[in-house]
């Protein structure tokens, strides 16, 4: 589980509707919901957006609703991973249920700013912070039922797989 | 080791003896719940996978309470989804149209959650049940299509934080004052994660509506779960109303609490939550001068019977500021019935009140009540982030039903003591 990519900073208590407001939630269609992915917290966010980009954000991410509809606008949206000071435990648990790397590192949210480039190592357990001084800082490893859920393609591939 | 209520419930749905915190567990669930915003996600996962039956058709709960009745083409297809799975697997409890409710009023209302339970809903305030002593958490719509496959579920069992509630309730303070001085006081991630169990010996005097009220917002301060020690009041509630048996759990004297706290509930006045975070609360007499445009009364956090008396007792002979729009939406089918025969449906007319349909509609911006650029609301639901209730330049204050009764009397943030007569009903 590893990832390189552009950073997209937000705050603390980054919450669902924030992620993707009710007005757009009658709809479950991927495409739909990336397209306002973040819209009530930068009306732009998408437009600038490339795909492999990572989010950076303070504590309690995805707090608020247990709509699913968060996670996915975000990976629909072409985002690699999410990496927060902490998660609220509802997106925690959907996102490694439907495959969202996400990782939680105390640390990384006041060395970098909007635009750096990051690599994210789930298997190493380090981020790297490239440059002419790189830093690596080390992070949670992902808990092994995490792994093999991912490894498996998310919750229902594993029930699947399961004897 | 002595076990916490969450842990006996949660051991009671596994083969083993004893669990304890931080442990990952795979446990069966009693009731699986999902609704028209999350349902249709978990069908189509259910399906994906080649799911051909649920695990058990009484067991699968499905409700269309949040865009319903169907505000537009597209909330329409997706209540369609769940309709046609409902009839394919003929499930026992689906609920639409006149018969649907707001779900985590409608489900204990109706008997299908019980205490001792393990109630999973992909909805976050799924947590309300753990008022009945049951153990009743929040998930995402793949988590609910697992569980509708095959009746289990994994967990990580929570640590438990104890609140011990004591003193007299002042005058017009209820449930959502009480829940909302603790996330003021823990944060909104305060105890995320964890499990909070209400106890001391106010919880007596406290009703199931307040119970309620109290676990349906645990998961503002990012909790687990919420739960309460089932006593009379809980065994009043539901002899008449269960389907089937249920099981009282308690505590052991000996059980392990990550953390206890303390609250003297005499102390505590009506609460105001402030934009844009449930812990942003101010004691009432601190509010100072707050101009609103509307009132909300309603939600699974406020929307029942009680809190319709409360608010009627306020409102009536009395009529709402000019330019204030107060909506009222009885949240179940049985709720909007009693208000009607109670004649309370007169006091909200004639107060110029409009009267919905059971929906959760305004809570999340959904329908029925939204607002505009720089508009103010005091609602009695759980949630003021930025939006919530329509244009991201909106603002919403939460409250309780008799604040929020009186600040549509007087055009501003204000307690039912600033109006002369209000009373109870």
């Amino acid at each position: 589980m590893k990832y390189t990519g552009k950073i997209w900073k937000f705050g603390d208590h980054v919450n669902t509707d924030l992620i993707i407001p009710a007005r757009y939630i009658n709809s479950s269609d991927p495409d739909f919901l990336a397209a306002h992915c973040m819209e009530d917290a930068d009306p732009d966010f998408v437009k600038k957006l490339r795909p492999g980009d990572i989010i950076v954000a303070g504590e309690n991410f995805g707090c608020g609703s247990s709509r699913e509809h968060a996670p996915i606008a975000i990976k629909a949206a072409g985002i690699a991973g999410v990496v927060a000071r902490s998660f609220a435990r509802i997106f925690y648990r959907s996102a490694f249920n439907m495959g969202l790397p996400i990782f939680e590192a105390r640390d990384l949210y006041d060395l970098v700013r909007d635009g750096d480039i990051i690599e994210v190592d789930g298997n190493a357990g380090t981020i790297t912070i490239p440059g002419q001084e790189p830093r690596q800082l080390k992070i949670e490893p992902i808990p092994p039922f995490m792994q093999e859920l991912i490894a498996a393609g998310g919750l229902l591939a594993y029930l699947k797989k399961r004897p | 080791m002595g076990m916490t209520i969450t842990e006996k419930i949660l051991a009671a749905h596994t083969d083993l003896e004893e669990v304890h915190p931080g442990m990952l567990i795979n446990a069966r669930v009693d009731i699986a719940l999902g609704h028209d915003v999350t349902a249709p996600i978990a069908i189509a996962e259910f399906k994906k996978s080649g799911g051909r039956k649920v695990f058990d058709r009484g067991r699968v709960v499905l409700v269309a309470d949040h865009f319903t009745p169907n505000k537009d083409i597209k909330s329409a297809q997706q209540v369609k989804i769940m309709r046609d799975f409902a009839r394919e697997h003929k499930l026992a409890h689906y609920y639409e149209g006149g018969k649907a409710g707001v779900c985590h009023v409608l489900l204990p209302e109706q008997g299908i959650v019980l205490p001792g339970d393990l109630i999973i809903g992909a909805d976050s305030h799924t947590c309300t049940y753990g008022a009945l002593g049951a153990f009743a958490t929040g998930v995402g719509s793949t988590d609910l299509a697992a569980a509708m496959l095959t009746g289990e579920l994994w967990f990580r069992v929570p640590e438990t934080i104890k609140i011990v509630l004591t003193g007299k309730l002042n005058k017009w303070v209820g449930g959502k004052d009480l829940i909302l001085a603790i996330i003021g006081r823990i944060g909104v991630d305060g105890a995320t994660y964890q499990a909070m169990e209400f106890t001391g010996e106010t919880v007596g005097d406290l009703s199931m509506a307040d119970r309620f009220t109290m676990a349906n917002m645990v998961i503002e301060a990012g909790a687990k779960n919420g739960i309460f020690a089932p006593d009379a009041v809980t065994e009043e509630y539901v002899k008449y109303r269960a389907e089937r048996d249920y099981t009282f759990y308690f505590p052991d004297p000996d059980a392990h609490y990550a953390r206890v706290l303390e609250i003297d509930v005499s102390q505590i006045e009506p609460q105001v939550a402030f934009p844009h975070l449930p812990s942003h609360v101010k004691g009432l007499s601190r509010v100072g001068s707050v101009k609103i445009d509307q009132v909300f009364i309603g939600s699974c956090t406020n929307g029942r019977m009680e809190d319709l008396r409360l608010a009627a007792g306020i409102l009536k002979g009395r009529e709402v500021a000019p330019y204030v729009r107060l909506v009222v939406i009885p949240t179940t089918p049985e709720i909007y019935r009693t208000a009607l025969a109670e004649g309370l449906f007169d006091i909200f007319l004639a107060a110029g009140a409009v009267i919905g349909p059971p929906t959760c509609g305004p809570c999340l911006g959904g329908h029925m009540g939204i607002l505009a650029d720089g508009e103010r609301a005091v609602a009695t639901t759980n949630r003021n982030f930025v939006g919530r209730m329509g244009h991201p330049g909106s603002e919403v204050y939460l409250a309780n039903p008799a604040v929020a009764a009186a600040s549509a009397v007087l055009g501003r943030i204000a307690g039912p003591d600033e109006i002369k007569g209000a009373h109870k009903l």
